[in-house]
C-alpha cells in the first residue's frame, strides 16, 4: 500500500496532463482563493465595524458559531439542487462549492478581525484621538495595522479549512485534488486516494507557509518590536 | 466525587475504543452478525444484514428484500447507501453486510473483466463460475436495469442519434458524464472506445448519484450520460436511450447476492419469491413512486411485498 | 413526518450522529490532556507537537474515513473508522488549546501551590487543570461544533447518521430531507455547544463568585 502510493506519487505521469496533480492543484487553488477572497470581502469589514464600534459583538459571535455548525455536505447539495438548473457551464458546479467554502471561512476571518481590533491597546486609541485623528483615521492608521496579525491568523486558519474541504467539490463533478479521493474510492484504487490525501495536506501546508511569509512582511515593524521587547 | 465520575467515563471510553478497534481481525471472515449461518440446520429463520448500493433503485430493492425477510420471521438489519460496487463488494466480503440486490451483468463483469456473454443465461453462467466461494447468487428475477447511454431529445434530433454507434462522428465534441467508476470499468469508457471506437471530448465524473447525472444532462453540462434504464427521469425529461447494437452493456437481471454462510432455507425461499414477483415494469413504476412522487422507499417496498408475496 | 422524513428516523439519526461526534470528543480530550501537559512541561516539545497534531487537521475527512480501514484492519463500514478519524480531529484542535490553557496559569499561582507542598502531578491536577478549564472548554466547544459538521461527510461511505439525509434527499431530487438534516445538525451542534458552556460554568464556580463582586 505504502509502496504503491509512493509509486503513484513519483510517477511523472501522475503529475502532468489535464488530469494531473499540477493541473488539479491549480483548479483547487483557484477555487480556494476565490472563496477566501469573497469571505474576506464580507467578514473583514463587518469585523472591523464590530471591533471599532463594539456594536453587534454578541450577534457576530452567535452567527459565527451557527455558521460553524452548518454541515458543508448538506449546503453543497442544497446549493447544487437550486443552482444547477439555473446556471450554465462549469459555473453551475463551481458556484455551489464556492458558496460552501465561503460559509466555512467567514467565522474564523470574522472572529480574527474583531478580536484583533478589540485587542488594540486603548491607550494607543486615546493617544490617536489626543493628536486629533478622525475616527476613520484611527481605524485605518491605528486599529487596522495593529489588528493585522490576528486578521491574518484568521485568514490562515480559514484557508487551511478551505483547502481540506474543497475536496468535496469532486462529488458534484468539478476538478481539484478531491478527484483523486472520489475517483480513487469509486474504483478502489487506494494508492490514488492516499496519494491524493497527501497532496492535499502538502498543498495546505505550503499555502500556510506562504501566508505566514506574507504575514511577516506586512505586519508593522513596530508591533513586532513591541512584542519582542 | 467528580474525579470518580471522570475515571468511570475514561474507563468506559477506553473499553469502548478497545471493543471497536478489536473487531478488526482481517482474517475474521465469519458471519460477523453472530449466529446468522452455519450451526443450526433446523428451519430457524436466522438473522441478516441487507445492504444496498448508493442509488435509489438498489435501496428500494434492498427494502423489498428486508420487508419480505422480516415477514418470514428473519431478523433483518439494513445498511443502505453504501457506495459503488467496488465498495459494497468489499463490505459483503468482510461481513459488514450479508446480502444485497445485485445486477447479473455488472457483477459478472466486475468479477471477470474479459466477459463476452450478453444474454441473461450466459451472463448468469459466467457469474456463477467466477463468484468467490464465500458468496452466492440466488434465482435471478426477470426485472432488468441496464446501463445505458442517454441523450436529450434535442441532441438526438440535431445529430440524428438512435444508437450508440451513431455517436462515431460527433463523440470528440461531446462530453460524457456518469459515476466515477464508469470511467475505469471495462464496460464503461474503455468499452465504448473498444467496441464502438468512441473517444469522447471529455468525461465528467459525477459522484453524487444518478440525480446529479440527470440534472447535468438536462442542463447541458454533459451531452451524453450514463443512466440506468429504469430511471423515471428518462421519461420525465424526454431523454432518448441510445440502442446498444453491439451489446456492450450486458444483461442486468436483478439477483440477490448473499454470503454463503448467511443463507438458510427460509432466507433462500423468501428471496427467490421476491425475484419471481419482480419484473422490469413493476420495478419501473415503483421507481416512479420513489423518485417522481417522493415516496419513502421503505413504504413502497412494504406495499409491494404485501400485494405480491401474500405476506 | 417532517420534510418527508419520519420523526423516528430523525431521532435515530440524531442519536447516531451524537455518538459518532460525541464519543470522539471525550476520547480526544482524554488524549489531548496529557499531550498538552507534555507540551507545557517540556517547552521544546511544544512546537513539533502542536505542528504535528495540527497537521492532522489538513487531512481531508473523506480520505481519512476511507483509508483508516486499511491502516486499522477494521471493516470498511465499521463505526470505528469514523470514531477514530473524529478522535484524531479532536486531538488536532485540543492539544494546542490544552497547552495554551495550562500555560495561562499565572506563575505566582504555581509557585504558591509548590510552596504549599504540592507535588507536580498533584499541582497539575488540582491547581493548573481547574484554572485551565475555561480555555479548554472553549476549545472543546469549537471541536464539538466542528465534529458534528464533519461527521456528516461519513454519509459518503455509507455510515448512517444525519448526513444520510443529504445523500438520500439529493438522490431523490428532494430538498426536504436535506434541509431537515442541516437543521438537525445545527441544532445538535448548538445543544452540544451550550452543554459544554454550561459544564464549564459549573466547573469554575470561582469565576462567577468573582463576577458577582
Amino acid at each position: 500500500m505504502i509502496s504503491l502510493t509512493w509509486q503513484w506519487l513519483t510517477d511523472p505521469a501522475t503529475w502532468t496532463g489535464p488530469g494531473g496533480i499540477l493541473a488539479q492543484s491549480v483548479t483547487h487553488l483557484r477555487i480556494s482563493v476565490i472563496a477566501l477572497a469573497l469571505a474576506a470581502l464580507v467578514a473583514v469589514p463587518v469585523g472591523l465595524f464590530i471591533g471599532h464600534t463594539g456594536r453587534g459583538r454578541w450577534l457576530a459571535i452567535n452567527v459565527a458559531g451557527a455558521f460553524r455548525a452548518i454541515p458543508s455536505l448538506g449546503v453543497l447539495f442544497v446549493a447544487t439542487l437550486i443552482l444547477l438548473p439555473r446556471l450554465s457551464g462549469d459555473l453551475a458546479f463551481e458556484l455551489p462549492v464556492i458558496l460552501v467554502l465561503v460559509l466555512l471561512a467567514v467565522p474564523p476571518v470574522l472572529s480574527g478581525t474583531y478580536a484583533g481590533v478589540e485587542a488594540v491597546d486603548p491607550a494607543a486609541r486615546d493617544a490617536a484621538r489626543g493628536v486629533g485623528m478622525t475616527e476613520s483615521q484611527i481605524l485605518w492608521q491605528v486599529e487596522v495595522p495593529a489588528a493585522l496579525p490576528l486578521v491574518l491568523s484568521g485568514l490562515r486558519s480559514a484557508m487551511l479549512q478551505i483547502i481540506a474541504t474543497a475536496t468535496i467539490a469532486a462529488i458534484v463533478g468539478i476538478g481539484g485534488l478531491g478527484r483523486y479521493l472520489i475517483d480513487g474510492q469509486a474504483s478502489r484504487q487506494y494508492e490514488v486516494m492516499a496519494g491524493g490525501a497527501i497532496v492535499v495536506a502538502a498543498l495546505a501546508l505550503l499555502v500556510d507557509l506562504v501566508m505566514a511569509g506574507i504575514q511577516r512582511v506586512v505586519v508593522s515593524r513596530g508591533l513586532v518590536e513591541a512584542r519582542a521587547g | 466525587m467528580r474525579r470518580s465520575t471522570l475515571i468511570t467515563l475514561a474507563l468506559s471510553a477506553t473499553l469502548g475504543l478497545a471493543a471497536c478497534g478489536g473487531g478488526g481481525d482481517p482474517m475474521d471472515t465469519g458471519g460477523g452478525e453472530g449466529d446468522a449461518g452455519g450451526g443450526d440446520a433446523s428451519s430457524a429463520p436466522g438473522s441478516l444484514t441487507v445492504g444496498s448500493a448508493n442509488f435509489p433503485e438498489n435501496e428500494l430493492l434492498a427494502e423489498i428484500y428486508a420487508a419480505a425477510l422480516s415477514d418470514a420471521g428473519v431478523e433483518v438489519d439494513t445498511q443502505l447507501n453504501i457506495g459503488s460496487r467496488e465498495a459494497y463488494i468489499a463490505g459483503i466480503q468482510d461481513g459488514s453486510i450479508d446480502a444485497l440486490p445485485e445486477y447479473t451483468g455488472g457483477l459478472a463483469t466486475y468479477l471477470n473483466p474479459e466477459i463476452t456473454a450478453t444474454s441473461s443465461e450466459d451472463v448468469l453462467a459466467d457469474l456463477q463460475e467466477n463468484l468467490p466461494d464465500d458468496l452466492q447468487v440466488l434465482e435471478i428475477s426477470e426485472a432488468e436495469d441496464k446501463d445505458s447511454l442517454v441523450v436529450t431529445r434535442e441532441t438526438a434530433d440535431e445529430l440524428g442519434l438512435t444508437s450508440i454507434a451513431d455517436l462515431a462522428d460527433d463523440a470528440g465534441d461531446l462530453t460524457l458524464g456518469g459515476p466515477p467508476e464508469f470511467e475505469t470499468r471495462p464496460n464503461g469508457v474503455d468499452g465504448l472506445a473498444e467496441v464502438y471506437g468512441l473517444e469522447f471530448g471529455g468525461f465528467r465524473s459525477l459522484a453524487a448519484g444518478a440525480n446529479l447525472t440527470v440534472q447535468s444532462l438536462a442542463n447541458g453540462q454533459v451531452d451524453v450520460a450514463n443512466i440506468f434504464t429504469t430511471n423515471p427521469a428518462i421519461e420525465e425529461n424526454d431523454f432518448v436511450v441510445l440502442e446498444d447494437p453491439e451489446s456492450l452493456f450486458a444483461a442486468q437481471n436483478v439477483v440477490p447476492l448473499i454470503r454463503s454462510d448467511a443463507v438458510n432455507p427460509t432466507i433462500e425461499e423468501t428471496l427467490n419469491e421476491v425475484s419471481a414477483a419482480l419484473n422490469t415494469d413493476n420495478l419501473t413504476s415503483m421507481m416512479v413512486q420513489v423518485q417522481t412522487d417522493g415516496e419513502d422507499p421503505a413504504d413502497v417496498a412494504r406495499e409491494f411485498v404485501d400485494a405480491n408475496l401474500g405476506g | 413526518m417532517i420534510g418527508g422524513v419520519a420523526w423516528s428516523t430523525v431521532g435515530e439519526l440524531v442519536l447516531r450522529h451524537l455518538y459518532l461526534a460525541g464519543l470522539p470528543l471525550l476520547l480526544g480530550l482524554l488524549i489531548s490532556l496529557p499531550l498538552g501537559w507534555l507540551a507545557t512541561r517540556y517547552r521544546w516539545l511544544a512546537p513539533p507537537m502542536i505542528a504535528g497534531t495540527g497537521l492532522l487537521y489538513t487531512i481531508p475527512s473523506l480520505a481519512l474515513f476511507i483509508l483508516l480501514p486499511l491502516l486499522l484492519g477494521t471493516r470498511v463500514l465499521d463505526d470505528a473508522n469514523v470514531l477514530v478519524a473524529m478522535t484524531l480531529y479532536t486531538i488536532a484542535l485540543l492539544t494546542r488549546t490544552v497547552a495554551d490553557g495550562l500555560g495561562s496559569v499565572p506563575g505566582a499561582t504555581r509557585q504558591a501551590a509548590t510552596a504549599m507542598g504540592y507535588g507536580e502531578l498533584r499541582r497539575t491536577l488540582v491547581v493548573d487543570l481547574p484554572l485551565a478549564v475555561p480555555v479548554i472548554t472553549a476549545g472543546l466547544r469549537v471541536a464539538a461544533v466542528s465534529n458534528v459538521s464533519i461527521v456528516s461527510v461519513a454519509a459518503l461511505i455509507g455510515v448512517s447518521q444525519l448526513g444520510q439525509l443529504f445523500t438520500e434527499g439529493f438522490n431523490r431530487n428532494d430538498m426536504g430531507p436535506i434541509l431537515v438534516g442541516i437543521g438537525a445538525c445545527v441544532a445538535l451542534a448548538l445543544v452540544l455547544d451550550a452543554g459544554i458552556a454550561a459544564l464549564s460554568r459549573v466547573l469554575t464556580p470561582w469565576l462567577r463568585a468573582g463576577a458577582a463582586r
